[in-house]
């Protein structure tokens, strides 16, 4: 054998081992090189008298994180060959082969006859977890990295190596569910509790536990290859099942609102695979699989969620000619939600933070913010104490401005207000001086005419977080006009180091997500007075994939703060400038009925005490609507539609105004930053998903019955007129370039 | 087309559908042969005549699997040529069976048939028999499947009946059911149950609870908050209707249908054969229809298919005197009454499902025989027999008296 990507040895008692160990790679990962030479491996275990079994193992840090997702490309070429020579049903055959190659070079391993262990090192994710679970035999490293997990449902696929078989026949029906559902990183204990693994041991002993089980006479049949095997959960039509089935395609229906065909399938493999003995459960594997590899959802979710959001964290967006920038200490002016949040974050990431407020109390509080969320990991089991200690020890609360001394950057988040945030601007500068970055954590505010507090325009940035810092994982960074190379590589250093990703826009009023969330809220407003139904409305958005009902969400924000921004735009941009519906219904919740939103109990929603039951719609709402609508009579495709639509839309004029530049950042930022629905890739894949043209098509239409919002700008038309995607003429760019 | 009439029926008591329950110790098997042996013998009835035996049968597995209808014309002694045949359109499988039956002898190819149910709720339990419905992900996720409790609970939400409204509804069912007893209007139809020996196990139907009033309904907790809320049901009805927010489980033992025992038979056929057997005409079928509806909410047939029947008689909702809209819960004909706005001093006048029990496969049969006394009794001329079904379907009967 000529192995390239594995290193196998027999011992003298006759035990193979074949150590995975990919040249010129961080990370073992499958592609077909390596199904292949498994492949021979196999055949030489099998085929070898003199070999006893084989333990596999990986010579890396990590055992593997799974298949390499560009392998798909590969499938997608060789079904369009295919299909071009040899016809839609020949083309798909040779789709769903391939899409099971290598499931069935795992199955190989399973009946080979010898006895196969898998010595689990380190994270073992994805197919490469599935070939361990073809072995008979597991032990895992009791190492705190460890880790073993199926994550494929969370860039839109499942895992078809055999996964959606094997691990409901190690454990009852629903607890594989939810794991196949979920897609967690299970840590040692928790895999050996849940059957994954047989044993845990420490790293240095784990391949000779392995050898040790096959040389005590381990088996090489799979239990479910035994004849007596039963399933944990017995019969998939038995009194359990009845129990677990209904259930199942329920909490599905409720967890993904049927957007993820991903999901769904795992759902089909698992209740057909039961039914089925372990050959035939594999084929149908592998059709749900090869379906599922060309579902436009899986591609949208591995190229936004995987690829791009990769790119973007390795920081695609950084001007190469800056150096690294060393960040170890952190200015941070503001101790509010945000600031307080922003002071978290940094420590977290082990870099010292000076936390300024106006007073020392106020300093104070907005450092026990951080206190009370490690303190709550901690309660978790997430975080130890004496990792609160660290990390408090690193951050300085003080209303003392001279200890930003020495800072590399300092991030500015006080009150929304100009003369405000120019004299922090100006007494962060006078200590710490002008060379030092200065960033403006501002959601509404023009960064270029912050920057003019500044001596150095250039070195001044907006970095603009999501409320709460610490869950939310998006980071706008704002150029303003003057913003120089320097300040954008220390912003995104700056937001690498603490694992958020970034999305680099240029200045204008909202930047990118604000407007599109200002959109989707809007659009919500205008259905109350069309007679839409409020809970229609919410549940009609949530249909669509958005995480949060607009009307909740309008509450969480503060409807006092969306009649705010209306009075403003109006003063700013004149009356036109508003909907005058969308005043009416703000100016009714927050002028005449005082309802602010959740801050004061009463927004769109009532707001019972704490343990008195769930928030309510407020009846009130119903007074809002023109003219009742029968419900029935309520297209709820078209609403679904529209709240999609109406956030596309203002995506792609952003696009068009080089407010979003990159199409990667458009889609990112939008599941990222305000949950758009993430199975169709975000804004701009949504409409790249659908086509430029039938986007415009909708739009048009959606403009005519509801007004000139939907009207799609120049550049949509133009691209339409011209069969462009956006993805396509990025990549043209890339290339020109 | 030949006339379908209704020249006798008869139906077991209903008992209590629980290993205490008065029948539990007899089968499948032994409740329709009763049905069966009873229908012949108080009308004297030459089974030579009889073509077919069609019954419902809604759990058709076990004892009561591989077509018990054939087996209990055979133990009831109709004869070697009587064949039987089972049906299952779930709730409706007793209205259905007539239906067919009547159907066999409209078209001609029958003289004599019998319709009837069985179901033996306490020993083959509901849902025993499986099916994809509910289990296979290919046909829940699309259709919305949530269980039949949900759907009531959705439809006393959407529709707007509060607890206090499906209370008085059955509060009312029970007041009338037990009246009904009390003025002996069952006693044309009930035939005891008895043991080999002779002694009657039950000559009443057991499932009642003639004191029940609001008091004791409002101590009762809505069945289905618990699987609505931790199995993803409510959720699932929010999603096919999405104007509702929340939904408003109003749903309990006390005002849904009860779980019992029971069969039913109705003896049908054409003018002449009922001169052959010398029998006199009680009533005759005018018309039935069956349909699909929103399966979801599964259980809004019966206003689907009473404006199909209907439409299919060229009658209009005035035109009926009496109706049975089976209570498999209090929602279901709360939504009829609203739908029509017929008056509830015309609809299931001696109780219904949630006082007496609903022994599934039989229940349709017996509102027939229900239906067909009380047109008697009050002299009236017209009824409309209809229930929901499980998947969403309905299935009406329009009865005229002779």
């Amino acid at each position: 054998m000529n192995l390239k990507n594995f290193r196998f040895e027999t011992d003298s008692d006759g035990i193979a081992l074949l150590t995975w160990d990919m040249a010129g790679r961080a990370m073992n990962v499958i592609n077909p090189d390596v199904i292949a030479e498994l492949g021979e491996v196999i055949d030489k275990v099998a085929s070898d008298a003199s070999i006893k079994g084989c333990v596999v193992t990986s010579g890396k840090d990590t055992f593997s994180a799974g298949a390499d997702l560009t392998m798909l490309e590969k499938g997608a070429s060789d079904y369009a060959k295919a299909l071009k020579e040899r016809g839609e049903e020949a083309a798909m055959r040779l789709f769903v082969d391939n899409a099971g190659a290598l499931s069935r070079t795992y199955r190989k391993l399973e009946t080979s006859g010898k006895p196969w262990a898998a010595a689990i090192n380190g994270t073992c994710l994805g197919g490469g977890f599935e070939l361990t679970l073809a072995c008979h035999y597991r032990v895992m490293s009791d190492s705190e990295k460890a880790r073993v997990g199926l994550p494929e449902i969370k860039v839109g696929l499942f895992p078809g190596a055999g996964g959606t078989q094997r691990i409901p026949r190690l454990m009852q029906t629903g607890d594989a569910l939810q794991m196949l559902f979920k897609g967690e990183q299970i840590r040692p204990a928790a895999a050996l509790k849940m059957n994954l693994v047989h044993a845990v041991a420490p790293a240095g002993d784990i391949v000779a536990k392995a050898k040790e089980w096959i040389k005590a006479g381990g088996k090489g049949v799979a239990p479910w290859d035994e004849k007596n095997f039963k399933l944990p959960s017995g019969k998939v039509f038995s009194p359990t099942g009845m129990m677990t089935w209904p259930a199942a395609n329920a909490l599905y229906r409720r967890e993904t609102m049927d957007n993820y065909p991903a999901a769904k399938a795992i759902l089909h493999c698992v209740f057909e695979g039961l039914q089925l003995p372990m050959d035939q459960a594999l084929k149908v594997e592998a059709r749900w699989f090869a379906k599922i590899l060309r579902s436009p959802e899986a591609a949208a979710m591995i190229r936004s969620l995987f690829l791009s959001m990769g790119e973007l964290n390795k920081g695609a967006r950084r001007p190469k000619n800056v150096p690294p920038t060393n960040l170890r200490k952190i200015g941070v002016i503001g101790a509010g939600f945000m600031g307080a949040g922003i002071a978290y974050v940094t420590a977290q990431a082990g870099m010292d933070v000076v936390l300024i407020d106006r007073d020392q109390a106020s300093a104070d509080k907005g450092k026990e913010y951080s206190n009370k969320l490690i303190s709550s990991q901690i309660m978790k089991g997430r975080a130890k104490s004496a990792d609160r200690d660290a990390l408090l020890g690193r951050i300085n609360a003080t209303e003392d401005y001279t200890a930003l001394k020495g800072c590399d950057l300092v991030i500015e988040a006080v009150f929304e207000d100009r003369g405000v945030k120019a004299e922090a601007t100006k007494k962060a500068e006078a200590v710490v001086g002008p060379n030092v970055v200065f960033a403006s954590n501002t959601s509404t505010l023009p960064i270029t005419s912050l920057s003019e507090n500044h001596p150095r325009p250039e070195n001044f940035i907006g970095i603009h977080f999501f409320s709460p810092v610490e869950r939310m994982m998006l980071v706008e960074i704002i150029k303003g006009k003057g913003t120089g190379d320097r300040a954008l590589a220390t912003a995104l250093d700056y937001v690498r180091a603490i694992k958020k990703t970034p999305i680099v826009v240029n200045d204008t009023r909202g930047f990118y997500a604000n407007r599109c969330v200002g959109n989707y809220i809007r659009e919500a407003h205008l259905m109350l007075v069309e007679g839409v139904p409020a809970a229609m409305i919410e549940n009609a958005a949530k249909m669509a994939g958005m995480p949060v009902g607009p009307l909740a969400l309008n509450d969480e924000v503060g409807v006092d703060l969306g009649w705010k921004i209306v009075e403003a735009t109006k003063k700013d941009l004149g009356q036109g400038a508003v909907d005058p519906a969308q005043e009416k219904v703000l100016r009714t919740l927050v002028v005449e009925k005082g309802r602010n939103g959740r801050k004061n109990g009463k927004g769109f929603y009532d707001y019972p005490e704490k343990g008195q039951g769930q928030k309510r719609l407020w009846p009130g709402l119903a007074d809002l609507a023109e003219r009742k609508l029968d419900p029935e009579t309520i297209d709820i495709e078209e609403l679904k539609q529209r709240f999609l639509v109406v956030q596309a839309v203002e995506a792609a004029r952003t696009f068009a105004e080089g407010v979003v530049t990159d199409p990667r950042e458009a889609d990112v930022g939008s599941i990222l930053g305000f949950g758009f629905a993430p199975y169709t890739g975000g804004t701009l894949s949504y409409i790249d998903g659908m086509g430029v043209g039938n986007f415009v098509l909708l739009c048009d239409k959606l403009a005519k019955k509801y007004g000139d919002r939907f009207s799609p700008p120049g550049l949509l038309i133009d691209m339409a007129k011209s069969h462009e995607t956006f993805y396509g003429r990025a990549a043209a760019q890339a290339k020109a370039a | 087309m030949a006339d379908a009439f209704i020249y006798d029926h008869v139906r077991t008591p209903r008992g209590r559908g629980k290993a205490d329950g008065s029948l539990h110790e007899v089968s499948t098997l032994g409740l329709a042969t009763g049905a069966l042996k009873s229908l012949r013998d108080r009308s004297e009835l030459d089974t030579h005549l009889v073509d077919d035996v069609v019954m419902g049968c809604v759990d058709p597995i076990g004892e009561a699997g591989s077509c018990v209808p054939r087996i209990a014309a055979l133990t009831a002694g109709y004869g070697d040529h009587v064949p039987g045949i089972q049906i299952n359109r779930f709730c409706a499988s007793g209205l259905d069976a007539v239906n067919f039956a009547a159907a066999q002898v409209m078209s001609g190819q029958h003289d004599m048939t019998v319709g009837g149910g069985v179901e033996s709720m306490s020993r083959v339990g509901i849902g025993s028999s499986g099916g994809a419905w509910a289990m296979d992900p290919v046909a829940a996720i699309p259709t919305y499947f949530m269980p039949q409790g949900i759907s009531a609970d959705l439809m006393a939400t959407k529709y707007g009946f509060s607890r206090d409204d499906v209370d008085a509804y059955a509060v009312e069912s029970q007041k009338r059911a037990a009246a009904a007893w009390s003025e002996g209007r069952f006693k044309n139809s009930v035939v005891p149950v008895k043991d080999i020996n002779g002694i009657t196990l039950l000559d009443r139907d057991e499932h009642m609870r003639p004191e029940t009033n609001m008091q004791s309904l409002a101590s009762l907790k809505p069945a289905f908050t618990i699987i609505g809320e931790q199995a993803g049901f409510d959720s699932v009805a929010i999603q096919k209707h999405p104007e509702v927010e929340t939904i408003n489980h109003v749903h309990h033992a006390g005002n849904s249908s009860g779980i019992v025992d029971g069969a039913a038979a109705v003896l049908i056929g054409s003018a002449e054969a009922g001169n052959k057997a010398g029998l006199k005409p009680r009533a005759k079928i005018r018309a039935f229809a069956n349909i699909g509806s929103e399966p979801a909410i599964m259980l809004t047939g019966p206003v689907d298919v009473t404006k199909k029947v209907l439409k299919k008689a060229g009658m209009n909702i005035e035109d009926i005197d009496l109706f049975e809209v089976n209570e498999a819960f209090a929602s279901v004909v709360l939504r009829f009454l609203q739908a029509f706005n017929v008056d509830h001093a015309k609809v299931n006048v001696n109780g219904g499902a949630i006082a007496l029990g609903h022994p599934l496969g039989a229940t349709g049969a017996m509102l027939v025989g229900t239906v067909v006394d009380e047109l008697e009794r009050t002299g009236k001329q017209t009824a409309l027999v209809t229930l929901c079904i499980g998947a969403g379907m309905g299935t009406a009967t329009i009865i005229e008296r002779i």
